[in-house]
């Protein structure tokens, strides 16, 4: 057994680790946060000359070609600096919506340009309230064109395509749903950035009036595919939460260290240590929950669905877990503008709700489990 | 990242499942199956007697034991060969009960400070089964400060007198021997006046009574000791050394109790899959399935987290400190989970005999047996404390008894 990663893979994290701290400061993270710019540009652009906007996507469209793996050690230290870019809408969502179900002129036109981060990529699935079901999509598609509205759509505002969940037939089954591919930079598409949890990560209302698409993957698939899509990425953003966590268990451990009140350390008071050993815990069941979860995304293995809905569950509930302790270690500095706690609660909440709810990957995980134990 | 054996790891792999298969005693398969919240329950036979019959068995096929060297009766296996053993070993492996705190924790003790003729003399004979050690440390006044313990050891010529009690003494009744701890000198600091000795747990003046326990179990004892002669020769490490001797003992404890843990989670799945509720099945209704999902990645997460270990161990690593959270995780969804159990029981879920309505009453058995999970080889704040100093580097308690005499620090708290 060798439940761990390469040390190739680990050398990998280790640059990720240095770019990012190098480029990607807390300040730099607050440029975004303050309204500044819509997201940071010059770290997307050295993203891609590092090669790991298309780590996963293969040589000949333009990626690096190395696999999920290394992707997972990426999205793990992207969480870890709380990166304000579309990584996760472009990389997670739209390139493997494309590689699992694009065409080769579909590859061809739009994998290059993510890894080179020229093409901004997003997933327009949810219409307002509720979670990912096939019910939930009432944007319609016919004749070629998408008619409805899409909110919250991340990172909408700043991207240039969108995979679009559509209704293309009305049997009232999941067959009615279809994907399609929209340029967002084309006519009959308007888009409203909404104010959101996360500022260093938009989200966007995209009316889409006539709106040209053409499809993705075959007619009424739609469904399946999408399904494929969210469990890749709910173990890339379980790595990317269990960054975040880890992240703000040491922030917290760290203040813990250096604070001082009624003459010691406030690292010495069990109040504080235990509370700081629960982040611990819940940011090792997590890890290893991810660890899972990469070694079924990166082999394609029947336990993907599964092992996705656990470590989504698994690394929300840590992420949220240490977000929230590491501001109650704090203090009332915690709760100020100026410490950079609440920018992890406020992305690990923001996370919790992306890909669906936490009630909505349990529920996954249940139906899973079931299925696994009637076959 | 994969879960293949090495070549060597699936040869061995191959060699202990062949020989398991010729030997184990199939007849108890089932009952020990069934035996899965840590209580063994097995109809005609004796846990104690089956176990020596097991056990002895393995030592013959040299299977016990097997991490130790060949000559204390070991099979000079490395780590990752006794957890692929374990894993095959399976069931069966329960029947290892009784010797688990020789094999895990009294063993190596002796192993490691004993002398040459002792461990030649005693290790082969705990690994066969033939002889059973139990651990004498904590005391009704040092639990989680073990250190404070209160037994007297005062020496007479070549002897050692010992006077005082043990508690929570797990096979103390059908133990031969007993890993013991005791004070030597109370007038320097509690942790200096420490020394470890084993003794014949048939000597003149030692007394074992069984405690009943909240759960109504008789599984551990109180053992007194009155003017107990221990031999010098019986003496593990140097006069005043015994704490740290005994850290050698307590963390081979942790390691060994966390190795196979229960959780309940595929009790429970099971036990929502097939109870109908008034609206249709447990397992549809939306709380339910959110608890449960919560309880199944916490369980998996668990998994996960040893195999993280044993990839450690199969690269001949170290492994690292995600290990110590398996005790303090399980041991509270246990107690969660069969309050919830009996909660979705209802009135019926009060019963606690072989009744239909409460799955033969197993959730009753683990809600009243896991309080014991939260305690026994370090309580759950313990744990939290081991976890926030030794993993996250946070500052040890202030002790105020640190360095005084051990006979000036108060007994009484009000």
């Amino acid at each position: 057994m060798n439940f761990d990663f390469s040390d190739d893979q680990k050398q990998l994290r280790d640059q990720a680790r240095k770019f990012l701290t190098e480029k990607c400061s807390p300040k730099a993270v607050r440029v975004v946060l303050d309204g500044k710019a819509p997201y940071d540009k010059e770290l997307w652009k050295g993203l891609a000359e590092m090669g790991f906007l298309g780590v996963a996507i293969p040589e000949e469209f333009g990626g690096a070609g190395a696999g999920h793996l290394e992707l997972c050690v990426i999205a793990e230290e992207m969480g870890r600096a709380n990166a304000p870019v579309p990584f996760s809408s472009t990389v997670y969502l739209a390139a493997e919506a494309l590689l699992i179900a694009g065409s080769d002129a579909q590859k061809k036109k739009w994998l290059p340009a993510i890894a080179s981060g020229e093409a901004i990529g997003t997933l327009a699935l949810f219409e307002g309230k509720g979670n990912p079901a096939p019910k939930n999509v009432k944007l319609t598609a016919a004749n070629g064109v998408l008619n409805g509205v899409k909110k919250p759509v991340a990172d909408g505002a700043i991207a240039d395509f969108a995979v679009v969940a559509a209704r293309a037939g009305s049997s009232g089954r999941e067959a009615d749903i279809s994907l399609f591919l929209v340029d967002l930079k084309a006519g009959g598409v308007e888009v409203k950035n909404l104010t959101n949890l996360d500022p260093t990560r938009g989200q966007a209302e995209i009316t889409f009036k006539d709106a040209k698409a053409e499809p993705l993957g075959a007619a009424g698939e739609g469904w399946s595919i999408l399904t494929q899509v969210l469990d890749r990425a709910a173990v890339l953003c379980a790595f990317e939460q269990v960054g975040g966590a880890d992240r703000a268990l040491e922030m917290g451990r760290d203040y813990a260290l250096d604070r001082i009140a009624f003459g010691r350390q406030i690292g010495s008071f069990q109040a504080v240590k235990h509370m700081l050993a629960d982040m611990y815990v819940s940011a090792t069941l997590a890890r290893s929950n991810s660890y899972y979860g990469a070694w079924a995304l990166s082999t394609n293995a029947a336990e993907l669905p599964e092992a996705a809905a656990a470590a989504r569950i698994s690394a929300t509930q840590a992420f949220q877990h240490c977000a929230k302790n590491n501001i109650q270690v704090h203090g009332g500095m915690g709760f100020t503008w100026e410490f950079d706690c609440h920018m992890y609660y406020r992305r690990a909440n923001a996370m919790a709700l992306g890909l669906g709810s936490l009630t909505y990957w349990e529920d996954q995980l249940i139906d899973r489990m079931r299925k696994k134990n009637a076959a | 990242m994969n879960f293949d054996d090495t070549p060597q790891e699936a040869a061995f792999r191959e060699t202990a499942r062949k020989w398991i298969e010729a030997n184990a005693p199939k007849e108890l398969h089932g009952e020990l199956s069934k035996s899965s919240l840590g209580r063994i329950r097995l109809a005609n036979h004796d846990i104690v007697d089956v176990g020596k019959a097991w056990q002895k068995k393995k030592f013959e096929g040299n299977w016990a034991c097997l991490h130790w060297p060949k000559e204390y009766g070991g099979r000079g296996a490395t780590p990752i060969e006794k957890v692929i053993w374990q894993q095959e070993e399976g069931v069966y492996g329960k029947l290892t009960q009784p010797f688990q705190i020789g094999e895990g924790m009294c063993g190596p003790t002796v192993m490691a400070f004993g002398s040459e003729e002792a461990k030649r003399r005693y290790l082969p004979k705990l690994a066969s089964g033939e002889e059973i050690w139990c651990q004498l440390f904590s005391e009704p006044s040092a639990g989680s400060d073990v250190a404070g313990l209160r037994t007297r050891a005062e020496k007479k010529g070549d002897n050692w007198v010992v006077n005082g009690q043990k508690i929570w003494t797990s096979g103390a009744h059908y133990s031969d021997y007993g890993l013991l701890i005791a004070r030597t000198d109370p007038n320097v600091p509690k942790h200096k006046g420490l020394t470890m000795f084993f003794l014949d747990m048939k000597s003149p003046g030692v007394e074992v009574r069984p405690i009943k326990q909240a759960n109504g179990m008789q599984e551990f004892n109180e053992v007194y000791f009155t003017d107990v002669v221990i031999p010098d020769s019986q003496r593990l490490g140097t006069v005043g050394d015994g704490w740290n001797v005994s850290l050698t003992t307590l963390m081979n404890e942790r390691m060994s109790i966390g190795a196979r843990l229960a959780t309940g989670v595929p009790e429970m799945f099971e036990f929502c899959s097939d109870l109908m509720l008034e609206d249709g099945l447990a397992i549809d209704d939306p709380a339910v399935r959110s608890k449960l999902a919560s309880w199944a990645a916490k369980s998996n997460g668990l998994k996960y987290t040893s195999y993280r270990t044993i990839s450690a161990l199969s690269k001949g690593e170290r492994p690292g400190p995600e290990n110590s959270i398996g005790k303090l995780v399980s041991g509270m969804m246990l107690q969660d989970i069969a309050t919830y159990a009996m909660d979705l029981q209802g009135a019926a879920g009060v019963l606690t005999g072989n009744d239909e309505e409460t799955a033969q009453g197993q959730f009753q058995q683990m809600l009243l047996s896991s309080p014991s999970m939260r305690i026994a080889g370090g309580t759950d704040e313990i744990l939290r404390n081991i976890i926030a100093e030794r993993v996250l580097g946070l500052p040890g308690d202030i002790r105020v008894d640190k360095d005084v005499p051990f006979n000036k620090i108060p007994t009484k708290g009000r």
